[in-house]
């Protein structure tokens, strides 16, 4: 009878139980939509931090170089604070040296601390490096002050030491030293080798280079060419080409060899970690953070702050308004539903009160009406899952590609971000763009900042779907309880009154 | 047998209480069939709520068989009117998207028949009704006078001990109005009931063993030409 009553009665309401299905489904199909974005950018910013860290990775751990310390890209022949001395012009200038510009240090040790702690499913060290060559001869001194730096590339240095208008020649290109024994972690995780092999155990300590095809391409370099770095000779072994080319460094090479190289032995700037799972991510970062003093301990969920264009305007659209549009339609929809259902508990009074007189509880009636909105609210479901992942289908197939950039702030998480040089201390005397802040070398200008091009999916998980259904029976039993509620408080007499 | 003592039923009425019932105290037999008359709004539906437990007198006492209605719960109220007591109405009351043999089952929903026992019954009331082969019809599809023996069978299915009908034939036309009253006649016999009908019409009170006119909430009585007759007793000839 149960069944029965309630198919003929939504069939006898057919109008009014599609406003209401479909009302629910709009709803539930909106929150599946961007939960499902939101899933999506999610992911794409975990994208952002692959793309960045290499494949795997989950976080990553650097520390801020201390004023003037470590991260200086002193050439070795400033002129000490307070004094004059500077190499006399025409001098034959011929630097090149490998630094960590940017990263503060950390100690090997950590990395064997790091992967010890729970949740951690590996961790490799890394040296991000810059390799500074500078050569020709020291020009005549401009010592009216003020002068720019040189300009490589970057913005030069403006402090208030001497500048220089000769034309010595800089440049300069990223080093990446890479822990060969976990070669899965890192930025050479992402690349696809396109020529020649990577990195074997027994290249620990040769001096091989694996490069960034767009540098090789730009420096004419293949496999079995050599490369200088810190003025030693490095064998091209392979090429390999990065997923998303702007902030790769152009160089990899064996970790010891680059330690060695940048006289950071048993040191590195980067630790990449993968943990064990994605729901642990936030506790590993708060372990390492703990277990590595002073680090930054950067993850997904912080990089998402880091990122701006298009993919933050999407992750911002998702998550204020999407959810906001999607909670609005939902308990619109409960309450459209909730009053059409306590209009047709009205309209049936009678029906009711007569059920009521043959001796029907309260009870069944409230059931009986539950049951017609739940029944409602499953096909709103129904209908709402079917234009949720119709909706998803449109965003992965319309959506166009998102641009997450990460702006360069030495010493976050980004360390080819971080890749500047020349930040000379706290001098002020004379040197390259010296005087505080005066950056007088960036390595480009794109490394002002790393723009990653990821395609915004929007997966439809079970669990959305689970939800989608929770929601449907919630909007069912809102409404049913409303329209019971009334049913309930119907005094059976109403049933005779209405025909006394 | 119903025994009401000194029954009144007050409304509110915005700042108002009117009073529907004044003191109404009578027995109603087992087997005894009682018609109420009056004018509009003098309280014969009040009554009638009262005697089926659809609702409560503001004082007195309502004694069905050795209860007092007026004291039950709810919820024992609810199970009298399941067990003993059938209702018609003068709009019928039939559920509009269930068909007759499914609107004759909601009555037997209740005392918990399920399944095959429930529809051969039901079947088995519409054909004592002469509308076997009208079972699967919905009530829109009926005549009013079919409508109302679908009522009727609905009523009648789970065998009360009592019957109360309000204008039974109120929305009928003459020839139907006689055939309602000719089965009300027939099962009033055949099942023993007990059976108070609310009437305007003087043909269909005059079927009736007695008489109540409710008057400003007062309920006083007058002989029925049916008197003699008795439950079981043949189909009384119409009045003249």
């Amino acid at each position: 009878m149960f069944l029965t009553y309630l198919r003929r009665e939504l069939r006898r309401r057919m109008r009014q139980a599609i406003i209401v299905a479909v009302g629910l489904a709009l709803g539930i199909g909106l929150v599946i939509v961007v939960t499902a974005v939101s899933s999506g950018v999610k992911n794409a910013q975990a994208s952002v931090l692959h793309a960045l860290y290499g494949t795997g990775t989950d976080i990553t751990v650097t520390k801020t170089p201390t004023a003037g310390s470590g991260g200086g890209g002193a050439f070795g022949f400033r002129g000490a604070t307070g004094t004059r001395t500077r190499p006399a012009a025409g001098t034959t200038i011929d630097v090149d040296n490998l630094r960590g510009a940017g990263l503060g240090t950390i100690g090997s040790t950590s990395v064997t601390t790091v992967s010890k702690l729970k949740g951690v499913a590996a961790d490799a060290g890394g040296l991000t490096l810059t390799d500074t060559k500078i050569t020709g001869k020291i020009p005549a001194i401009n010592s009216s002050g003020g002068g720019t730096g040189f300009g490589g590339g970057g913005t030069g240095g403006t402090g208030g030491g001497g500048g220089f208008s000769g034309s010595l020649t800089p440049t300069s290109f990223g080093v990446d030293g890479v822990d060969i024994g976990n070669g899965e972690l890192g930025p050479l995780s992402a690349g696809k080798l396109s020529s020649g092999r990577t990195f074997t155990s027994s290249d620990a300590s040769a001096n091989v280079a694996v490069l960034d095809s767009d540098y090789a391409t730009q420096n004419k370099l293949a496999v079995g060419s050599t490369i200088t770095i810190a003025k030693t000779s490095f064998k091209v072994i392979g090429i390999v080409s990065e997923p998303s080319g702007e902030n790769n460094s152009d160089a990899y090479i064996p970790l010891a060899r680059a330690q060695a190289l940048a006289s950071m032995k048993n040191d590195v700037n980067t630790i990449y970690v993968s943990s064990t799972s994605a729901s642990t991510v936030s506790s590993v970062s708060k372990e390492i953070s703990a277990a590595v003093p002073s680090s930054t301990v950067t993850n997904s969920s912080d990089l998402a702050s880091e990122v701006t264009g298009s993919l933050a305007s999407t992750s911002s659209l998702a998550n204020n308004l999407g959810k906001w549009l999607a909670i609005v339609v939902l308990i619109a929809a409960f309450l459209v539903a909730s009053l059409l259902t306590m209009a047709a508990v009205a309209r049936r009074v009678r029906e009711f009160g007569t059920l009521k007189a043959l001796g029907w509880r309260s009870r069944r009636i409230i059931l009986q009406v539950m049951g017609e909105s739940i029944a409602i609210g499953i096909i709103g479901g129904v209908i709402g899952v079917a234009l949720g992942f119709a909706g998803a289908e449109l965003v992965d197939k319309l959506a166009p590609p998102l641009k997450a950039s990460v702006g360069t702030t030495t010493g976050t998480a980004t360390p080819g971000g971080a890749r500047q040089f020349g930040a000379g201390g706290t001098g002020t005397g004379g040197g390259f763009g010296g005087g505080t802040g005066g950056g007088g070398f960036r390595r480009a200008a794109a490394d002002a900042g790393h723009t990653v091009a990821v395609h915004l999916t929007a997966p439809v998980t079970i669990g959305v779907i689970i939800l989608a259904v929770v929601l449907a029976i919630a909007g069912g039993v809102i409404a049913g309880s409303f329209g019971g509620w009334r049913a309930a408080r119907l005094r059976p007499a109403a049933a005779l009154s209405k025909v006394a | 047998m119903y025994k009401l003592s000194g029954v009144t039923k007050d409304y509110q009425k915005g700042r108002q209480s009117v009073a529907a019932l004044r003191g109404v105290d009578v027995v109603i037999e087992d087997r005894d069939w009682l018609a109420i008359q009056g004018p509009t709004g003098h309280g014969k539906s009040t009554l009638l709520q009262i005697l089926g437990g659809l609702d409560r007198p503001t004082s007195g006492i309502v004694d069905f068989d050795g209860q007092d209605l007026a004291q039950m719960r709810e919820t024992q109220l609810t199970g009298v009117r399941a067990a003993s007591i059938g209702f018609v109405f003068q709009t019928f009351n039939l559920i509009p998207t269930l068909s007759a043999q499914e609107n004759v089952e909601t009555a037997l929903v209740p005392l918990g028949i399920h399944g095959a026992d429930r529809k051969a019954r039901a079947v088995k009331a519409l054909e004592d009704m002469g509308l076997g082969d009208r079972a699967r019809h919905l009530p829109s599809e009926l005549s009013g006078g079919q409508q109302q023996r679908v009522a009727l069978a609905r009523a009648l299915v789970k065998e009360p001990k009592v019957l109360l009908a309000d204008e039974p034939t109120g929305n009928l036309d003459e020839d139907t109005r006689d055939e309602i009253l000719t089965l009300l006649e027939k099962f009033w016999g055949e099942y023993n009931l007990t059976l108070v009908v609310v009437t305007h019409d003087s043909a269909v009170a005059r079927r009736a063993q007695r008489i109540g006119v409710m008057r400003n909430g007062r309920l006083t009585f007058k002989q029925s030409a049916n008197r003699a007759k008795g439950p079981g007793s043949a189909v009384p000839a119409p009045p003249s």
